[in-house]
């Protein structure tokens, strides 16, 4: 589905990635954990052309999308639930989850999505008139990831879908991340909560500073005894 | 002042306000997505008339479909604007494009004079609007009466586009977060290219009422106007919609009753809108309806 070839970014002086290379396979949950500032964003942003990469490609189903603008890839089929939500506030919950079909056309398919959606969250249906900014974090949450969802993508790829959510929130995020995966789509998660990312995931890369420095099965490196002393704390 | 002129002035000043709301509206359009102030707005409106008079006296059409024409190349002259002058500095320090719109302004200013020629033309006005109308003992001239009604229906159909429509929608969302906006599928320069178009056909329509109200057209009309109207712009809460709209109204009537009120001070008409402009500037950037400015990043 997504395959990294040595992608480096730069910030200015700031080198944010030095050369990431990772896959993520067809139908997979692949999870990137790492500590704040190791460069997981950066890694998503560049992906989807919010971020320009100065070396290396991206290939999605075995096409060049390095340097695309950000439109083009998600039109591709890559859907993006940005670092701190980012929904619309101004605009309501079902014009966010509208903007998330926008190029789309297939109007009848887009209002069996949406209804495929208000399953996964019910209380976005209750709340589809409010304005996205009145809802709480963990609605706002659940808006992000079903905005993304309508464009109904190939790739999904979600930054840090917990931050600041409550335990039992997260549950319910990660239940549905689960019931998606399990509809066929493929799953790029970038998470701090590092043992349900693993817990869920098919396949780990650990990000320090910039360079992947270790990968495998999510159940391995559970039990890999640096994960757990950095990342899990055990 | 009896209660009858103290009306046909409200009449007056609705309707010379209405015309600064349209031009408004397109500042503030443009503004709400790109933080630029688009200097050459004003001559845009200028252009629109001059298209209207070329229309109708060397091709001789018919009065509305001069002006629906006018409107149609007055909006595609904005999207021009946008696509040869700011498209090529959208990721340039935003005082680059803000000088570029001062350039581009002159620019469209000094051509209209060597081009149009610097002599004021008079403008055919359609009989409709020069007719006088005796509404229960007060005489309120066809202007008075259909720039108000015809600026209410532009200003409806807009907002539906704005709340109603998909681009509508897209509109709404670059304004508050343009990145986000981009990962949705949108095409930003089109989003932006439609705002330059619906801001100048407005403008382009608020012109060519303007040259039926004062039938003298030359290519820095637009200056004056387009001042007030930024004023407008910034007194409603610049990036508001709606705002634009009432800050237009309330600048139009605030100028007719310094003249009806203060004879002696109407010489200072224009300068009176500009102290409004320092003063909301100074006291309260963010205008009527405007939220708190957020920097954006
Ligand atoms: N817009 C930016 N400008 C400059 N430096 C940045 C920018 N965004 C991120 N960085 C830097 O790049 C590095 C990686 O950041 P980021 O990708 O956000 O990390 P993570 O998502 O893993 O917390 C950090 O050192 C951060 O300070
Ligand atoms: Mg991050």
């Amino acid at each position: 589905m997504l395959k990294l070839e040595n992608l480096h970014v730069y910030y200015g002086g700031i080198h944010a990635l030095k050369g990431i290379t990772m896959d993520v396979p067809d139908g997979k949950i692949v999870t990137l954990i790492g500590a704040n500032g190791a460069g997981k964003s950066t890694t998503l942003r560049a992906i989807a052309g919010l971020t320009r990469a100065q070396k290396g490609s991206i290939k999605l189903m075995n096409e060049d999308i390095t340097g695309k603008p950000a439109h083009i890839v998600t039109q591709k089929g890559v859907a993006m639930a940005p670092e701190g939500r980012r929904i619309f506030p101004n605009l309501t919950v079902l014009e966010n989850l509208m903007m998330g079909a926008y190029p789309r056309t297939d109007k009848e398919e887009i209002f069996s999505d949406l209804d495929w959606v208000f399953s996964l969250f019910p209380r976005l249906k209750e709340r589809q008139r409010q304005k996205g900014g009145t809802l709480s974090g963990g609605e706002q949450q659940m808006l992000a990831v079903g905005r993304a969802l309508m464009s109904r993508p190939k790739l999904l790829a979600l930054d840090e879908p917990s931050l600041g959510l409550a335990p039992v929130l997260v549950n319910e995020v990660f239940d549905v991340l689960r019931q998606i995966h399990e509809e066929g789509c493929t799953i790029l998660l970038i998470e701090q909560n590092a043992k349900a990312a693993l817990k869920l995931a098919d396949y780990g890369y650990v990000l320090e500073t910039g360079r992947i420095t270790m990968s495998g099965p999510g159940r391995e490196l559970l039990e890999n005894e640096k994960v757990k002393k950095a990342y899990l704390g055990e | 002042m009896d209660i009858q002129s103290f009306i046909q002035q409200l009449l007056n000043g609705i309707s010379l306000g209405s015309l600064y709301a349209l031009i408004a509206i397109g500042y503030t359009m443009v503004y709400g997505i790109l933080r630029l102030i688009n200097f050459a707005h004003g001559d845009v409106f200028m252009l629109g008339t001059y298209f209207a008079f070329y229309l109708v006296m060397i091709f001789m059409l018919p009065w509305w479909l001069s002006a629906t024409l006018a409107i149609a190349l007055s909006a595609i002259v904005g999207m021009l604007i946008d696509r040869v002058a700011y498209r090529p500095l959208r990721s340039a320090p935003r005082i680059s494009a803000l000088i570029t719109a001062v350039g581009v302004s002159f620019f469209l200013e000094n051509a209209g004079i060597v081009v149009l020629g610097a002599r004021p033309k008079g403008f055919p006005r359609p009989e409709f609007m020069s007719h006088t109308y005796n509404l229960g003992g007060a005489y309120i001239t066809g202007v008075s009466i259909w720039v108000p009604v015809i600026s209410v229906i532009l200003l409806l159909v807009l907002f539906y586009v704005i709340y109603r429509t998909k681009i509508g929608m897209a509109m709404r969302a670059v304004a508050t977060d343009m990145e986000t906006t981009r990962l949705m599928g949108v095409d930003l320069d089109r989003v932006i290219s439609y705002t330059f178009a619906i801001g100048s056909a407005l403008a382009a329509a608020g012109g060519i009422m303007w040259a039926c109200k004062y039938p003298q057209i030359n290519p820095l009309m637009g200056i004056f106007p387009g001042w007030k109207a930024f004023t407008a712009a910034v007194v409603g809460g610049i990036g508001n919609i709606l705002g634009a709209t009432i800050g237009g109204l309330v600048i139009g009537i605030i100028e007719i009753m310094i003249v009806a009120f203060f004879p002696a001070l109407s010489g200072y008409k224009d300068a009176f809108v500009f102290v409004i402009l320092i003063i909301f500037l100074l006291v309260k950037p963010t205008g009527i309806l405007g939220e708190t400015l957020k920097e954006k990043v």
